[in-house]
């Protein structure tokens, strides 16, 4: 039988973008828990990967390994090789802070700072010391928002709440908070399962555009949603990763009875 | 089936059994409702009784009665020598100038005790006022001006209607022959009643007519800014630590666990650990507000650290993952996010923890704050008391005249801890956050 490492290289990139994240048995134990289990995948660049499967199957403990905010959980122990461009994140070399610039993360529910929408967006290049003078952030400020396609909501009422936004349009300035600090990589824990359909449609619309310059990994429950957006699906399954492939693949012909079984409505 | 159960549901509902289910449901809820009501009302009844028994007590220590008497400042008695020496007129004989005007008014008022009664009318404090008269105006010599002076504490009472005028003589302290005087100053209308602003302005005295909560208002001042400083940014950088930054383990659970219990600990006891470390051991000045304020801390500080605590374990843990995610540090994300989103609570906990300090009583007893004091204090180091401990003092005094000056200064300090819970609450309101 093949394991799990070897499957996935057979599965591999074949986009010809080159592989930014790669994964190799990684084991993620909340106390005694054994919540991801040996669990390898890479990720190519400028793709959209989704991670799909039931709840608690550990895709978003998976997501939150690659940016190491497993390590804000006291209980917390992950093992394995998780390589950024080849470096091991978890290496002595790597600093929690300085990747979690470079992985941006976009979270379930909306989490605007109570602050105004300038603020919330000018939060990270200020920290992180990116610009240089107010002129400097000021444009950060107002390309991040270009970007995430909130420019024309917003660009009159800079100064206001962004608490006071809808939730869509919430979501889309935590888009822009994290396309900010420019990410290479942007994370997403299903950034719209609080949102409705017509807000949903709108951030969809947006990943498809961020694809071009960031690589995206995105947790879903929505098949629908990751069939739309994504290039690649990952299909976890009480931690462990079933089957990976190209998303048209994995929902057309799945190989493996429980994806068969999941994406067909029958569990999950 | 579906049908079934439906049809089952529908006759359950009409059953005589589910009818009066409901009807019990109905009764048990309105009589829960009453009692609720009830409870309040007790508790607001207790509440207007202390109120009303503390107001219709105190009220009257801001009144004051005045003789008004006029008052020869002769030049023979405040300055013989003429020369108008500063040293030489603070040093005169001011008491002599009322007992002259008293003899006056009622010239045939003789032999000693008699005479001794009569000068008792008017509060032995009241050459200081003249004295401060001649001082900022010396130019006052040698005239005759009326001058409304403090009355002693008898005709005080006896004006308020404290003394009762039908008793026999014997079981009143003032007697028949005062009675005739006054009345005599009355139609006269020389006795007044104003506004007691001395009660605010005098430290304290053995003259109930002299003394005021002044002392131990700067006192309690003095130890509250004491008391603020240090538990304070202690509370709030221990609650910090505890909440963002320690790892759950056995000894955080331990210091957590100690940290509650703290702040049930009789402060009594607060006052004892004051005494041992603050006085026995470091040797600070006793009675002084730095030390009634660093044995308040002491006692606050478990407050502060609980109410902080609480304020930003109630900050959403999304504000902190939103922080983390963007690459902030952990201090970032607490000093940048946490800590001003849970600044009102912290600082409506730290009040409230500030306004218990203010009424605290014990924990002074054992570090002196207690004795006697009649200067009002000019700085931390000064002996001191505060006004819970004054109130205490002067409830245990003998005089008639205590009893208003009593209920007088807890209304003082009741008023002082409505501004600062107002004061809380109006922090609450306006920084008061919805997720």
């Amino acid at each position: 039988m093949l394991t799990q490492a070897e499957a996935n290289v057979e599965n591999g990139p074949d986009t010809g973008n080159g592989v930014i994240i790669s994964t190799r048995d990684v084991n993620v134990y909340y106390g005694d828990n054994h919540a991801l289990q040996g669990v390898s995948l890479d990720i190519n660049k400028h793709q959209v990967t989704s991670l799909i499967g039931p709840s608690g199957c550990g895709k978003s403990t998976y997501l939150r390994c690659l940016n190491r905010m497993n390590d804000t959980v006291d209980s917390c122990r992950v093992t394995g090789e998780i390589l950024l461009d080849g470096v091991d994140i978890y290496g002595p070399s790597v600093d929690e802070v300085l990747l979690r610039a470079r992985v941006g993360m976009v979270f379930q529910k909306p989490n605007p700072f109570p602050k105004s929408i300038y603020d919330n967006v000018a939060y990270g290049p200020r920290i992180h010391g990116l610009a240089d003078n107010k002129d400097d952030l000021d444009e950060m400020v107002l390309t991040s928002l270009e970007k995430a396609g909130l420019i024309k909501e917003v660009q009159d009422r800079l100064h206001s709440s962004g608490t006071g936004l809808s939730g869509g349009q919430q979501q889309r300035l935590c888009i822009a908070r994290a396309l900010a600090v420019r990410p290479d990589i942007i994370l997403m824990d299903e950034p719209c399962s609080a949102l409705d359909p017509i807000a949903t449609a709108k951030v969809e619309e947006l990943i498809d555009e961020l694809k071009e310059n960031y690589t995206i990994i995105i947790v879903t429950h929505s098949m629908q949603q990751a069939a739309r957006i994504s290039q690649r699906t990952a299909f976890f399954h009480l931690g462990e990763i079933v089957e990976t492939g190209d998303t048209e693949k994995l929902f057309t012909s799945p190989s493996d009875k429980r994806t068969q079984g999941y994406i067909t409505g029958r569990f999950g | 089936m579906t049908d079934q159960v439906q049809e089952a549901a529908g006759n359950g509902w009409q059953s005589e059994k589910f009818i009066k289910n409901l009807a019990k449901r109905k009764r048990a809820e309105r009589r829960f409702r009453l009692t609720g009501l009830l409870a309040i009302l007790t508790a607001l009844t207790l509440l207007g009784i202390l109120l009303f028994s503390i107001v219709s007590k105190g009220h009257s220590a801001f009144i004051q009665t005045t003789i008004t008497l006029d008052i020869t400042f002769a030049e023979s008695v405040i300055d013989p020598n003429g020369n108008r020496d500063a040293a030489e007129l603070r040093g005169a004989n001011y008491a002599k100038l009322v007992q002259d005007a008293l003899r006056e008014k009622f010239p045939d008022v003789k032999g000693r005790r008699d005479l001794r009664k009569l000068f008792s009318l008017i509060s032995n404090d009241a050459d200081s006022a003249l004295r401060e008269m001649v001082e900022n105006d010396p130019d006052l010599i040698g005239k005759t001006v009326p001058v409304a002076l403090v009355a002693g504490d008898d005709v005080d009472m006896l004006k308020k209607g404290y003394i009762d005028r039908s008793l026999a003589e014997d079981d009143r302290r003032v007697k028949d022959q005062e009675l005739a005087w006054l009345d005599v100053l009355e139609a006269e209308g020389d006795i007044e009643t104003r506004f007691n602003s001395g009660f605010f302005t005098n430290g304290d005295s053995r003259e109930p007519e002299k003394a005021g909560i002044a002392g131990a208002m700067v006192g309690s001042f003095y130890t509250l800014i004491v008391t603020m400083l240090i538990s304070f940014p202690i509370g709030v950088m221990t609650a910090i630590y505890l909440e963002e930054f320690a790892t759950k383990n056995k000894l955080t659970d331990l210091i957590e666990v100690n940290i509650n219990n703290l702040a049930a600990v009789p402060s009594i006891v607060f006052g004892l650990l004051g005494l041992a470390i603050f006085l026995n051991f470091a040797h600070l000045p006793r009675s002084a507000p730095i030390v009634g304020g660093l044995t308040l801390a002491l006692m606050t500080l478990p407050t502060i650290i609980i109410a902080a605590r609480a304020a930003i374990r109630a900050v959403p843990d999304s504000i902190r993952q939103a922080a983390l995610g963007l690459g902030a540090s952990n201090q970032q994300a607490a000093f940048h996010h946490i800590l001003p989103l849970s600044m009102p609570g912290i600082l409506t906990g730290t009040i409230i923890g500030l306004s218990q300090a203010l009424g605290e009583t014990a924990p002074l007893l054992m570090i002196g704050m207690v004795a006697f004091i009649a200067d009002i204090p000019g700085g931390f180091s000064d002996p001191a008391t505060v006004m819970p401990v004054q109130i205490f003092l002067w409830a245990d005094s003998p005089e008639r005249a205590f009893v208003e000056k009593t209920s007088g200064a807890i209304m003082v300090l009741l008023g002082f801890l409505i501004i600062m819970n107002a004061f809380a609450i109006v922090l609450r309101k306006k920084f008061e956050r919805r997720w």
